[in-house]
């Protein structure tokens, strides 16, 4: 491994190193580390960034007694004002444009600035979702050749591209399954979820109206495949699981798996999330999947992150394509592509459609920088996207599985994620010491204390993104962080150091939440 | 008063046909600092292994399940503002629910305290 700096020339920083004594300045800042209030704490009451006209003519007499008493508690600030605010706390956000950011729980990849191109194109961010189908010939194109994409790069039968994000598509796919189910007069209750899966899997199914059950994993953190043919039976409408898993690995009895549940009667949905391990080398369809959710905003790299926005796809099997959800485009013998809705959803030969899962036709935004996204890489480069992804994830399992225990090191290598547990962290060091730490390295820190299948999970997914010297320097810090642990270093405990804020309480945030200001609890009261 | 343990580290002290219901110790110290805790319904009835309640942590939300079958008479309303007594004194204050037991056969699989400790050594 290299070096992160062979010449270790560095810029002179000035005393870093005791940050609390060092010098204070009256303004709280130090330089372009900005520190800043709540926006109620700033500005003026009356202040106001926009001309509002005093309301002429009377009040409607049935509106009168909603007429406000007291004024709006909004804070008074100009517009320049506001945008210091929000621009100043943008500073002290971490983001992948500013640096690695090995967060396994979700993908967190590079956004093509291509892809940004592309979906700011007028024709596409300016349509309307209500525009005639005539208008928006080029958007349905654009949907139309994403779908294919999917389904080609999925082997299945079909997709339905209206699932707003991943937990959105896993409920589609579970009311494919139960409309499927419907369809045959069956009434199975229940979801097995193997412990691997991702915590929205089993959330999603209990939502869908069925009663989950849990599948244990074995030795090598898959799934138990002698425990979960056990439990097939006439009452399993079907099993959700997430391959490759969320340790990282990939479900080698996945075929095995798919053959039982349907011996048995019962279908397969696969947690897709994870398909940027595996574009382009595995299609889901060969392993027997009935229907899996495509995280366009993971393996197809649109920006996402802080709640949206995502988008779900749903890749279905020949079993539950005629269950799938409206509208859809379809081309027709001419070529023009259709938009097919409820008023011809018979014409279509799609009359057992269980309804729709949004208004319109998708997250458009998220549809063209995934197909732009696919188009410059060409099925090639999203081979590569997957093996370069995978590598990553081994270089660094493999380079700190001496110094991090790595629970499944020995089961071969990982896929996208590589997982380590706290097992060789000396006593009073913890999991939260090192994401902690991380923070004060420059880095943000990795998912911890999930999945909850290892004590103190630190879970890390250096994606295809980062370059062999960015990983290095992620493993050098780390490395630093692992012997700060096993010298029972107490500037580790308290870290981080360098942050805007030092370690918060997170407990008592939790404990006792403060979710609305008020001048009460501002001033201590 | 005997006291039964389960292999999901939930603790039952019996007192004729009331059981008081609550986490190990092990267990608070495996989840670390409980922040919330999620308690049934007066009068909710269990079969034994359902989810009965639920312990929110600052790791993870973790399901408590019913030791034995039944009613829940009582619920340890002191949780709701001091959670922390899961953490303190998870085996005795930081009880969560007291339940009429359905089936006493059903003490009968559980481990007593010996047993409980062998198991954890083992984990």
């Amino acid at each position: 491994m290299n070096a992160p700096n062979a010449s270790g020339w560095r810029p002179a920083m000035g005393d870093v190193s005791d940050a609390e004594t060092a010098l204070v300045t009256a303004s709280g800042d130090r330089a372009l580390q900005l520190e800043e209030k709540l926006i109620f704490e700033l500005g003026r009451p009356g202040t106001c960034g926009v001309d509002m006209d005093e309301p002429v003519g009377e009040v409607l007499p049935g509106l009168a007694p909603f007429l406000r008493k007291a004024p709006l508690a909004l804070p008074g600030l100009s517009e320049p004002e506001t945008v210091r605010h929000y621009t100043r706390l943008s500073r002290q956000n971490y983001a992948i444009d500013l640096g690695p950011f090995p967060l396994g729980s979700c993908t967190m990849k590079h956004n093509p600035r291509l892809n940004e191109k592309a979906a700011r194109m007028a024709g596409f961010a300016d349509l309307h979702p209500l525009a005639p189908q005539q208008t928006a010939r080029g958007a349905y194109e654009v949907i139309e050749q994403l779908a294919n994409w999917l389904v080609t790069l999925t082997g299945m039968d079909s997709v339905a591209m209206t699932p707003k994000a991943g937990a959105h598509g896993e409920l589609c796919g579970l009311l494919c399954i139960k409309a499927a189910l419907d369809a045959r007069g069956d009434d199975r209750r229940i979801i097995l979820v193997p412990e691997s899966a991702h915590g929205t899997n089993p959330a999603t199914a209990a939502f869908a109206g069925f009663a989950v059950e849990n599948i244990p994993a074995n030795a090598d953190g898959r799934v138990d495949l002698a425990a979960l043919t056990a439990r097939l039976g006439p009452d399993v409408a079907g099993v959700m699981i997430t391959n490759p898993n969320t340790c990282g690995l990939f479900e080698r009895d996945m075929k095995a798996i798919s053959d039982a549940v349907h011996a048995a009667g019962g279908y397969v949905y696969c947690d897709g999330a994870n398909f940027n391990a595996v574009v382009g080398k595995v299609r889901p369809g060969d392993l027997g999947v009935d229907a899996m959710h495509i995280n366009l905003h993971k393996t197809f790299s649109t920006p996402h992150g802080g709640g949206g926005p995502g988008s779900g796809p749903v890749v279905l099997s020949a079993a539950l394509a005629p269950f799938a959800p409206l509208p859809f485009t379809r081309r027709d013998a001419d070529g023009v592509i259709h938009l097919v809705e409820e008023v011809d959803a018979a014409a279509f030969g799609h009359s057992q459609t269980f309804g729709r899962m949004a208004a319109f036709h998708g997250q458009m935004g998220m549809f063209t920088r995934a197909l732009a996204y696919i188009l410059s890489h060409g099925a090639d480069g999203l081979r590569q996207v997957a093996e370069d992804a995978v590598l990553n994830a081994n270089y660094i399992l493999r380079s700190l599985e001496d110094v991090l225990h790595a629970p499944f090191g020995k089961a071969g290598p990982c896929m996208h994620e590589a997982l380590f547990s706290d097992d060789d962290l000396p006593e009073g060091f913890t999991t939260l010491d090192i994401a902690k730490g991380l923070i004060d390295e420059g880095f943000h820190p990795m998912t911890v204390y999930f999945p909850l299948v290892v004590h103190g999970a630190m879970l890390i997914e250096p994606t295809e993104t980062e370059s062999k010297d960015g990983l290095d320097r992620l493993i050098t810090s780390l490395r630093s962080l692992a012997a700060r642990a096993r010298n029972s270093d107490p500037s580790l405990k308290s870290a981080p150091h360098f942050a805007p804020r030092r370690r918060l309480d997170e407990t008592l945030a939790a404990r006792k939440p403060v979710l609305v200001w008020r001048e009460a609890v501002a001033a201590g009261e | 008063m005997p006291r039964y343990f389960t292999e999901e580290h939930e603790w039952i002290d019996v007192d004729g046909d009331t059981g008081t219901v609550g986490i190990s110790d092990y267990a608070q110290g495996q989840l670390g600092d409980i922040t919330y805790v999620d308690l049934p319904a007066e009068g909710a009835k269990f079969a034994k292994g359902d989810s009965a309640c639920v312990v929110d942590s600052v790791k993870a939300a973790s399901d408590v399940y019913a030791p034995v079958s039944g009613a829940i008479t009582e619920v340890n309303s002191a949780l709701a503002d001091a959670p922390e007594l899961v953490n303190t004194d998870a085996e005795e204050a930081g009880w969560l629910f007291r339940v009429t037991l359905a089936d006493a056969s059903e003490l009968d699989d559980l481990m007593d305290e010996a047993a409980y400790a062998e198991f954890v050594k083992g984990l």
